[in-house]
């Protein structure tokens, strides 16, 4: 039963560790699918604004003269707004454009906007609110009417009309940013170097190839997500230490006899320190395999709950790292009474009952 | 020093409990042969069992000689005592002290591998069992076996390295009337037939009767050899 116990309580850090590994890639995983899915070759975002930055807009206006530069095909501007959280936002797109660039969207049950206050969602949004396609919906302190649910994967789990999020935000004129489809995908340079230089955009605007913004979108980018992992897997570390501490110790004073018997017999410390941290290495792999295990019924809930609010997967090539981290702090744990019970008096031993 | 397996001069054993010494040897000679069957009798805190402790290694002297199997013990250290119980000595408790989570066989079998011995026994071993009676128990756990059995296990336990020598302590004190014979007849053939040298510290005359020779010893001191 104490190990039992101690296998579940060292499998809960480690199903903690996989869950956020697990949600900060999948997050990264949905954000890049969805940003390759707009169809766009160039990004060009706000000024003073970075990769990731909320809250920065530029004049719509923008967009035509986009539009009127050498090799650029298609260019249109979205207006972003967060629903809940960061994690999930909606985008206000000019439909006819955005279907041009993206080759439109894919419903699965309804169609694209008939007013200008429908809104599309996708199919992981759908699910997570349990919303049909018309249902009336309340979002961004407006009601909306959704008439179409889309297969995910295109700019944002919730589309509305550009113009009437430009009005429910109050920024008129304004988009968040704005997406260059060229005639060829080679001339991206080509079109990226002659904007910078642009003496009319003053060279201020990011601009980015859609291919290095999608592969910018990683761990090392999102601010304060590394140190966030860190902080988890020295929760873990602390977790399994304590556990691991107090529950071979226990089993130290539970087996006081018995480690007497094996020194009788000529156990020797190095032996029963050996004894101890096996059952403890024991106890730290099964944490591990359970851990991996409860981290999928973690998925199965997320996915089932929240899949467009916290977009998880299984992060198969962190579980021999949590299944490391485990093991350090399980044996680390079991050191302490590992070494109490090789420093038993054995007659003492013997005659403990 | 005359050439017997086990040889103290004038040991002395001194415990400290709390802010008091409190002796419990207090200046022991014996010598025991090789292949001798001693029985040591005496009232509780006679220091009988600190004597075995001491000849077993288990705890250092606090003065005197103790030399067994050839090797001075008030020289070793923790860890060279530790090394003369895998191989020098074998334990039989009153309590049997088997490990319960394991099979008898097991419970042999970690005897061999902390002696460093392969974990198959000898054919010699074999016989072994059967005079202790126990080879049709082995895959036992000790919940499963009598107080007799429990003890002849933890005979074969002790001698499966082939001890130099067997340290009995009150290997009868659970015992009823006839196990306890019957451990005791195990005792004698092995003595008899292996030549194995035993300590046997009792509390019962039948059973000390057992032995070659019988010392008796009061406060600390051995009083009486016969």
């Amino acid at each position: 039963m104490r190990s039992l116990l101690s296998i579940l309580l060292i499998g809960v850090p480690v199903t903690l560790i996989l869950c956020l590994v697990g949600l900060s890639r999948g997050f990264i995983e949905d954000s890049q699918r969805r940003a390759r899915g707009v169809g766009a070759d160039v990004l060009i975002r706000p000024k003073g604004s970075s990769m990731l930055s909320l809250g920065y807009s530029m004049p719509a206006a923008l967009v035509d003269y986009f539009r009127q530069q050498p090799h650029v095909q298609i260019a249109t501007g979205v207006l972003n707004a967060t629903v809940e959280g960061v994690t999930l936002g909606a985008s206000g797109v000019d439909p006819k454009v955005f279907a041009e660039m993206s080759g439109g969207f894919v419903f699965r049950s309804g169609s694209t906007f008939q007013g200008p206050d429908d809104v599309i969602i996708d199919d992981y949004y759908a699910d997570q609110k349990k919303y049909h396609v018309g249902d009336k919906v309340k979002m961004l302190n407006h009601e909306w009417h959704v008439s179409g649910i889309m297969e995910s994967g295109k700019l944002s789990h919730i589309i509305v009309p550009l113009a009437t999020m430009q009005e429910v935000k109050g920024e008129s004129g304004k988009v968040s940013q704005i997406y260059l489809k060229l005639d060829n995908p080679a001339n991206t340079k080509a079109v990226i170097d002659a904007l910078n230089h642009d003496p009319k955009l003053g060279g201020d605007y990011p601009i980015y190839p859609m291919e290095e913004y999608t592969s910018l979108l990683s761990v090392n980018n999102i601010p304060g997500l590394k140190p966030f992992t860190y902080v988890i897997v020295g929760i873990g570390v602390v977790i399994g230490f304590a556990v691991v501490c107090l529950s071979m110790y226990m089993a130290v004073l539970q087996r006081t006899r018995e480690i007497g018997i094996l020194k009788s017999l000529g156990g020797s410390k190095g032996f029963i320190l050996r004894i101890i941290l096996a059952e403890a290495l024991m106890l730290g792999v099964g944490g591990t395999i359970l851990g991996i295990i409860m981290s999928y019924g973690a998925y199965w809930l997320i996915r089932t709950l929240v899949p467009a609010s916290f977009p998880m997967i299984i992060v198969h090539s962190w579980w021999p790292i949590a299944g490391a981290i485990t093991l350090v702090a399980t044996g680390l744990g079991a050191l302490y009474p590992g070494l109490s019970a090789a420093a038993h008096d054995p007659i003492e031993a013997l005659a403990y009952e | 020093m005359s050439s017997g397996i086990i040889e103290i001069r004038d040991l002395h054993k001194t415990y400290r409990v709390g802010k008091v010494d409190v002796p419990a040897l207090r200046g022991v000679d014996l010598s025991v042969k090789g292949g001798e069957f001693l029985s040591i009798v005496g009232p509780s805190g006679s220091g009988k069992s600190t004597l075995f402790h001491i000849i077993g290694g288990l705890t250092p002297p606090t003065s005197g000689e103790v030399h067994v199997d050839g090797q001075d013990l008030s020289a070793l250290s923790d860890a060279g005592r530790t090394e003369m119980r895998k191989r020098t000595v074998g334990f039989v408790f009153q309590k049997f002290n088997l490990l319960p989570n394991l099979t008898a066989r097991d419970n042999i079998a970690v005897a061999r591998h902390i002696a460093g011995l392969d974990h198959k026994p000898t054919a010699e071993f074999d016989e072994v069992l059967k005079l202790l009676g126990i080879s049709h128990r082995l895959d036992h756990k000790p919940a499963a076996l009598s107080g007799g059995e429990q003890q002849r296990v933890a005979i074969a336990r002790a001698i499966v390295k082939h001890p130099a020598i067997l340290l009995a302590d009150e290997p009868t004190g659970n015992l009823d009337t006839e196990n306890s014979r019957a451990v005791l007849e195990v005792l004698r053939d092995l003595n008899e037939r292996m030549g194995q040298t035993i300590l046997m510290i009792t509390h019962n005359p039948e059973a000390a009767d057992y032995g070659h020779a019988i010392v008796h010893m009061r406060d600390g001191r051995i009083v009486e050899r016969r």
